[in-house]
Formats: C-alpha cells, sequence, structure tokens
C-alpha cells in the first residue's frame, strides 16, 4: 500500500441551511485532495467559491458539513499550533510590539522555554523577514502594512506549524511590497521543510511561489477542477520567471480557466462523480501539456492546453 | 499653533473667571459697619436682616482657612476639611473596588456567554434604573451600620456602568484576535488574560470612569443622609450652622476633586487605549 499524503483533504462540503423559503445554499462540495510535506501549493477561484471557508476548516475554525481533514494521519479537529495562519489583515494584537507579537506565538508553542529562548528564537525570524533595528519595538499600527505583514509571517514561521495556511497575505500591499514580501516569503520557506497552503488572487504570485496550483470553480456547488502543476525549476525569481519555459503556458492555462472554463464548469459534475476523485491533473509547461495518466479519472477531463 | 492655542484658552479662561469673580463681588452689597449705622438700624439689630450670598473674597479667604489647617479634629461637628474629604473618598474607594470585583468577572461572563447575556439582561435592565439612594433605608435595616450603608450605596451605584461596558467590550473583541488565541491554543483562562482583557480595556476604563463620577455624584447625597463625617455631611452641617461661605467653599472642593478623579482614571485610559 502506498503511504498516506501528509494532508488529505477528502468530500468537503459546506452547505449552510436553507433561509425561510429558499434552498439551502452549498458553497462548494466534493472538495478533495492532497498536500505531500514540504510542498507549497495555492488555490485560485473566484471571490465567493468558498477558498477561505476551506483554509478556516483546514485551519479547524470552522467547520465542514461534509468531509474530513486528515493531517499526518489525525482528523483535524478544531484549531492547533501545527496549523499556523496567517490572514489578510495580519491579525496582529494592536497592543503589544512586532517583537511582543512574535513572542506570544513562540510562547504558546513552547512554554518550557526560558525568557532568553523565546527572545532568541523571535529575533531570528524577526530578522529573517528584516525587521530588526528597533522596528520590532513598535506597535502595528506605527508600522506600514508591509511591515505587518512581515510581523505576520515571522510570528507563523516562527511557532513552526507541520502546516502554514496563508489567506490571502499580500492581498492588502500595493505591488511593489508585494513583490519584496513573496520574494522574502521564498527565502524563508525554502530555508524550511514548511508545507504551506495559500489562498491568492494573483495568477503570477501563484506561479512565482507555488509547486501546484489548485483551480476551483465558480461557486455555488464549487469544486477544485484542477491541480495544475508549475513544472518551473526553483530556486525561482521575480525577475526571471517570466523568461522561464513553460511560464506562460501556465500563465495563460490559468488565466484562461479563470476567464472562462471556472463559469463554464461551474456548478457541473464533470468528471469528478464520486467526490473523492482528486483533481485533474495538469502540467501546462510540460510539451503541449499532458494529463498525468495515474490520476486522471477519465477523458471527459481533456482540455486542450497547449494553445 | 496648539500651544498658542492652549495660552489663549487659558487667558480667556482666566478673564472670564476674573470678570465671574468681580459680578459676583460687585452685586453682594457689603454690610455696614456698626459706625456707619443709623439709630433706627441699631435698634432694628443691624442694616439688613436678610442673610446674603457671602462675596467670593469671604470664600477665598475660607478656603485659605481650611486649607491651611486641613487635619484638625475639634470633636464630632468640627472636623478639618481634609479628614471630611478621607472619609468620603474611603468610602467612595471602598463601595467602588467592591463594585468593580463583582462587575468586571461578571461583565466578562456575559460578554463571552450569550446564554448569560440573555439570562441576566432582565435583572440588569430593574436594577439599574434605581436611584442608589433608594437602596439606603434597606441597606440600614439589614446592614444596621450607616457606614457601610453608604459604602453599600456606592458598591449599587457604581457596577452597573462597569458591568455593561465589561460586557460590551468583551463581546466586542474583534474575531480575528479571538481566532489567534484559538490558533495558538491557548487555555480559556490564558486567553482571557492575554487578548480578551487587553482588547477591551479601553471599553472597560471608560465605565470604570463614568462609574467614579458616579459614585462622587452619589458620595455627597448619601453621607447627607447618613451623617457624622464626609464631604456630604460638611455641607450639610455647614447649612445647618446657616455658614454659606463653607458651605460655597465645600461645594467648589466637591468639583475639584471630583475633577482629580476623572482625571486619575482618564491617565488609565490613555495607558490601555491602543490604535488598530
Amino acid at each position: 500500500m502506498e503511504p498516506r499524503p501528509f494532508l488529505e483533504i477528502d468530500g468537503l462540503a459546506k452547505r449552510f441551511p436553507a433561509p425561510a423559503g429558499g434552498a439551502p445554499l452549498t458553497v462548494f462540495e466534493k472538495v478533495s485532495f492532497d498536500i505531500a510535506k514540504g510542498e507549497f501549493v495555492c488555490i485560485i477561484g473566484h471571490s465567493g467559491c468558498g477558498k477561505s471557508t476551506i483554509l478556516n476548516i483546514l485551519a479547524g475554525l470552522d467547520e465542514a458539513s461534509e468531509g474530513a481533514v486528515i493531517m499526518d494521519g489525525t482528523e483535524v479537529s478544531g484549531p492547533s499550533l501545527d496549523r499556523g495562519v496567517v490572514f489578510q489583515n495580519y491579525s496582529l494584537l494592536p497592543w503589544l510590539s512586532a517583537l511582543k507579537n512574535v513572542t506570544f506565538g513562540v510562547r504558546a508553542r513552547h512554554p518550557d522555554w526560558s525568557k532568553e529562548q523565546v527572545l532568541e528564537h523571535s529575533y531570528k525570524y524577526l530578522e529573517m523577514v528584516g525587521l530588526t533595528q528597533g522596528a520590532e519595538m513598535r506597535k502595528p499600527s506605527q508600522l506600514s502594512g508591509g511591515m505587518r505583514q512581515r510581523v505576520s509571517i515571522a510570528r507563523a514561521f516562527a511557532i513552526q506549524p507541520k502546516l502554514l495556511l496563508l489567506d490571502e497575505p499580500f492581498g492588502a500591499l500595493d505591488a511593489l511590497t508585494r513583490g519584496t514580501i513573496q520574494d522574502e516569503l521564498i527565502r524563508v520557506w525554502s530555508g524550511s521543510d514548511q508545507t504551506v497552503f495559500m489562498i491568492t488572487h494573483d495568477v503570477d504570485e501563484a506561479i512565482l511561489l507555488a509547486d501546484r496550483i489548485l483551480l476551483m470553480t465558480n461557486g455555488p456547488y464549487a469544486r477544485v477542477a484542477e491541480s495544475v502543476v508549475v513544472d518551473i525549476p526553483r530556486p525561482r525569481n521575480r525577475a526571471e520567471i517570466v523568461h522561464q519555459p513553460g511560464y506562460y503556458e501556465i500563465r495563460n492555462h490559468l488565466v484562461d480557466f479563470l476567464a472562462v472554463r471556472s463559469r463554464e464548469m461551474a456548478g457541473s459534475d464533470k468528471g469528478n462523480p464520486s467526490g473523492m476523485n482528486r483533481p485533474v491533473t495538469v502540467r501546462p509547461a510540460l510539451d503541449g501539456g499532458e494529463e498525468d495518466p495515474v490520476e486522471g479519472p477519465g477523458t471527459d477531463n481533456v482540455f486542450s492546453i497547449a494553445r | 499653533m496648539a500651544a498658542s492655542l492652549r495660552l489663549k484658552a487659558a487667558v480667556v479662561s482666566i478673564l472670564l473667571l476674573v470678570f465671574g469673580l468681580g459680578l459676583w463681588e460687585g452685586l453682594t452689597p457689603t454690610v455696614k459697619s456698626a459706625e456707619e449705622m443709623t439709630e433706627y438700624e441699631l435698634l432694628m439689630g443691624g442694616a439688613d436682616q436678610e442673610a446674603r450670598v457671602p462675596p467670593p473674597s469671604d470664600v477665598i479667604g475660607r478656603a485659605w482657612e481650611e486649607l491651611s489647617d486641613p487635619f484638625y479634629d475639634n470633636g464630632p461637628n468640627d472636623k478639618g476639611i481634609g479628614i471630611q474629604l478621607a472619609y468620603s473618598l474611603y468610602r467612595v474607594l471602598a463601595g467602588y473596588f467592591l463594585a468593580a470585583l463583582i462587575a468586571i468577572p461578571i461583565g466578562f461572563l456575559i460578554g463571552m456567554s450569550p446564554l448569560m447575556y440573555r439570562a441576566l439582561d432582565p435583572f440588569i435592565q430593574i436594577l439599574r434604573p434605581i436611584s442608589p439612594l433608594a437602596w439606603m433605608p434597606l441597606a440600614l435595616f439589614i446592614i444596621k451600620d450607616s457606614q457601610a450603608s453608604a459604602i453599600f450605596v456606592i458598591f449599587i451605584c457604581s457596577i452597573w456602568p462597569m458591568l455593561i461596558n465589561t460586557a460590551f467590550g468583551v463581546a466586542g473583541v474583534r474575531r480575528d484576535w479571538v481566532n489567534v488565541a484559538r490558533t495558538h491554543e491557548l487555555g480559556p483562562l490564558r486567553t482571557a488574560f492575554t487578548v480578551i482583557l487587553p482588547a477591551a480595556a479601553p471599553t472597560i476604563v471608560t465605565g470604570m470612569r463614568i462609574s467614579i463620577g458616579i459614585a462622587w455624584l452619589v458620595i455627597v447625597a448619601a453621607e447627607m443622609l447618613v451623617g457624622g463625617t464626609g464631604i456630604g455631611y460638611y455641607v450639610w452641617n455647614e447649612w445647618n450652622n446657616l455658614d454659606l461661605t463653607s458651605v460655597i467653599f465645600s461645594i467648589l472642593t466637591i468639583g475639584v476633586v471630583g475633577m482629580l478623579l476623572d482625571a486619575a482614571f482618564g491617565r488609565i485610559q490613555r495607558a490601555v487605549q491602543y490604535q488598530e
């Protein structure tokens, strides 16, 4: 028997009960995918398809109506330090300095550590995101959006969770800041064996960061339709990645999905009848695009992706 | 710019004060001295039978007298202003801290649990509008001690703003911050102390500030009823003595102490305030 994947999501659904006189609302259903240890996975989809709900379910902050999340062989129920979260709005505690926000997390993770150990560990991660020389003593309100998100990332990495969940971490930042922090995120991530699951709206960001990109169809009845493998070697950086062979094949594939197919496939069950099947794996960067013969459930799902 | 505005405001304040005091002084007819009285006036026992509001110069003179020796004690009806204020402050602070001890934990409970909020809400709604002095007879009967009854009245009047503000502050803590606590696996107690308390602190301290103001308002009335000691009793005692100079002086003292109490809580408020 082949070993179980590190993170297994099986037949996840979120339904809201019918309002008086209406039909029950199914935001998404039959969402199933796996994430391997150390993998960086992004999920893309239009607003309202339930990406954030999926992330909150993974974090244990929300409950699924159906299905299960299994991490490292145990079912996820309730929040845990094994799953760190970075939210779009940073969710720093505004009455604590940047440093105290990080030590807050470290102390929760290692209650047995001495004060010096906690400080040393926290500074290590603050340095990784370039927040030192006095900036770490400031309150979040005295920091720019980019710096706040750096603190948030430092806190999440400092806890060293088994799974790191990022909910559109750069959504509120301007393009220039976003670029620098993306580079920092890659740097911090590549020095660790951290498994990351990240929501984004930005196609280029997803290609730059991810090993694999999950594509969701539009809601209601949204589902994860495809798993796009980013066959671009690491280390990557923003300036050079656009010259990599295959970059535009991947990009076009994603844009086409978001612009056309996410709508066409919405609500349909095409290719995923049982709910337990994994999404179709697509590798646009490889010659002409080919479907993974092992995981592809049927010929229905062959899309012409070489354009 | 800000400094010059403050300076201008101070100048206007002083001008208003001088003008007001001058008007008061000017409108108060001076009692003629005995030599200047006509024979008729002397026969009638003085120029004016009507007691008059004393001029500010008298009040300032009395203030100087009282404040230069605030802690003298010549028996039950003649104590220095410092002693009277100390009694009042002791009662206010005792009742107030007892109230805080009960209001803040219960406020936490109500703020955290919608069930308790609904269950306790009718009691709070009925008890809150009761004038604290209305409790006095019952308190005197049950406690059988006038001192303790005054403290009870302070307790009952300062409990509501603290209770309601704590509940409001706790219930309004941003979901994100509670989620931070949850994802960090903090226990309920650590969540309460490290996340919810600091997050709700500005609202809680606002409630405490309102409460101390009300307590200081109520203590004067309570001491007028209870008697014996305290600034409220002092005001009433001087009224009975028909010493209006002392009445006016003590009214001003009540104002100044109330302002100082409020300023102290203003400082605490600034200390716990955070910017999102």
